[in-house]
């Protein structure tokens, strides 16, 4: 029984990201979409937080999203998977509850 | 698991166009059934309720929330509904609202039903998945 | 527009609603509309709790006065729940911790036990950090607002 856990605002705004990474369960993913995607960028100054995240939980990065935003796929920290808004779907079915961070 | 069996339903916090929320929650939305899932109901509480207004003028060249959600509902026979207590607060009626509240217009936009907070609370228990879309 | 569908739900299943509260009372509706979902929610005969975590512990703080603000004060509906068998708030301790609150700065919020002789119990129970994670990941569903 796993959390997905979802995460829109940036960690720069607002205190959701930390408080999201610091409930996390092993087993769990993290999704991070709208303005959260900007942790996931390589040297972001909350990179080091996401990698000790993802020695434990699977850490989900949103693809439109990151576009949007200019953030190119291969700019990101090595453990970030990127997903569709189908595979955003497929995450929400895989575990059993989801969870926003607002 | 294919999933295909699992009810989602969906919770909407915030407007259109000020937050990104109600956007997510569209294109997750058309995902979801676009893979051939059940949507039970899409709910739209706090600024939510503001995607259900038909008065909404957006620019030409952007996207019309409200249609999309209005056209969505119509392709696959989506539950819109609206918080009747929050949609109060805000000034988002249907014709029944207005008349009972002695207001001289209603708004709500087609597609988008007004009903209580239980159609919320039903969706947490019916629904097997409830994503929430807030700010 | 879809027909209103007849409620399906099924009697003999009672699901585990968590509402999650992480913002504090005034500055945004959060709050006050979370809190009326939590009151129709009763009536569904659910395994109904609230969290508390982050700067949502100031929703339960006594001595909220918004007289000043121009808002209608509702923190006295918390403590109302009891009656509507809503008897598990949970308030993480380090929230506290981080804004310099105690336990003894909180509402008394208490609710009639009837599986024990009606005893006044409290219904706000401090958990850690760590116990809120796991008592979380037992729900079926979280409600964020």
């Amino acid at each position: 029984m796993s959390t997905l856990h979802t995460i829109n605002k940036s960690p720069f705004e607002r205190s959701s990201f930390s408080s999201a990474l610091t409930h996390l369960r092993s087993a769990d993913a993290l999704l991070l979409i709208e303005d959260a995607v900007l942790a996931a960028r390589r040297g972001s100054a909350f990179a080091v937080d996401l990698e000790k995240a993802a020695r434990s939980c699977a850490i989900y990065v949103l693809a439109p999203d990151l576009a949007a935003r200019g953030i190119e796929e291969t700019n990101l920290i090595p453990k970030a998977k990127v997903v569709d808004y189908g595979g955003f779907v497929d995450l929400v079915i895989q575990h059993q509850r989801t969870q926003a961070w607002l | 698991m294919g999933g295909k069996d699992l009810k989602f339903g969906i919770l909407v916090n915030e407007g259109p166009y000020t937050h990104q929320a109600s956007d997510s929650a569209y294109q997750f939305t058309k995902a979801a059934l676009k893979k051939g899932h059940e949507v039970f109901r899409v709910f739209f509480y706090n600024d939510g309720v503001n995607n259900g207004t038909r008065l909404t003028v957006p620019p030409q060249d952007d996207r019309n929330l409200q249609k999309a959600w209005t056209d969505l509902a119509q392709k696959f026979n989506l539950d819109l509904v609206v918080c009747i207590a929050a949609a109060q607060r805000r000034g988002v009626l249907d014709a029944g609202e207005a008349k009972r509240h002695g207001k001289d217009a209603d708004n709500i936009a087609p597609g988008f039903r007004i009903s209580g907070l239980g159609q919320l609370v039903e969706a947490a228990i019916v629904a097997d998945r409830l994503v929430v879309f807030g700010d | 527009m879809a027909e209103v569908a007849a409620p399906e739900i099924d009697s003999s299943v009672k699901k585990k609603l968590m509402f999650i509260n992480r913002k504090a009372p005034y500055g945004s509706i959060y709050a006050l509309e979370a809190l009326e979902v939590v009151l129709i929610s009763a009536a569904f005969e659910q395994d109904v709790s609230l969290a508390f975590l982050d700067d949502g512990v100031y929703q339960l703080v006594q001595g909220q006065d918004s007289s000043g603000i121009g808002m209608k004060n509702f923190s006295p509906t918390f403590r109302a729940l009891g009656d509507y068998d809503v008897t598990k708030l949970y308030v993480e301790k380090e929230s506290l911790e981080e804004r310099g609150l105690t336990p003894e700065d909180l509402m008394k919020i208490t609710y009639e036990d009837d599986d024990d002789d009606f005893k006044e119990k409290s219904s706000i129970r401090l958990v850690s950090r760590s116990e809120l994670s796991d008592t979380m990941a037992a729900q079926d569903v979280l409600l964020s607002f």
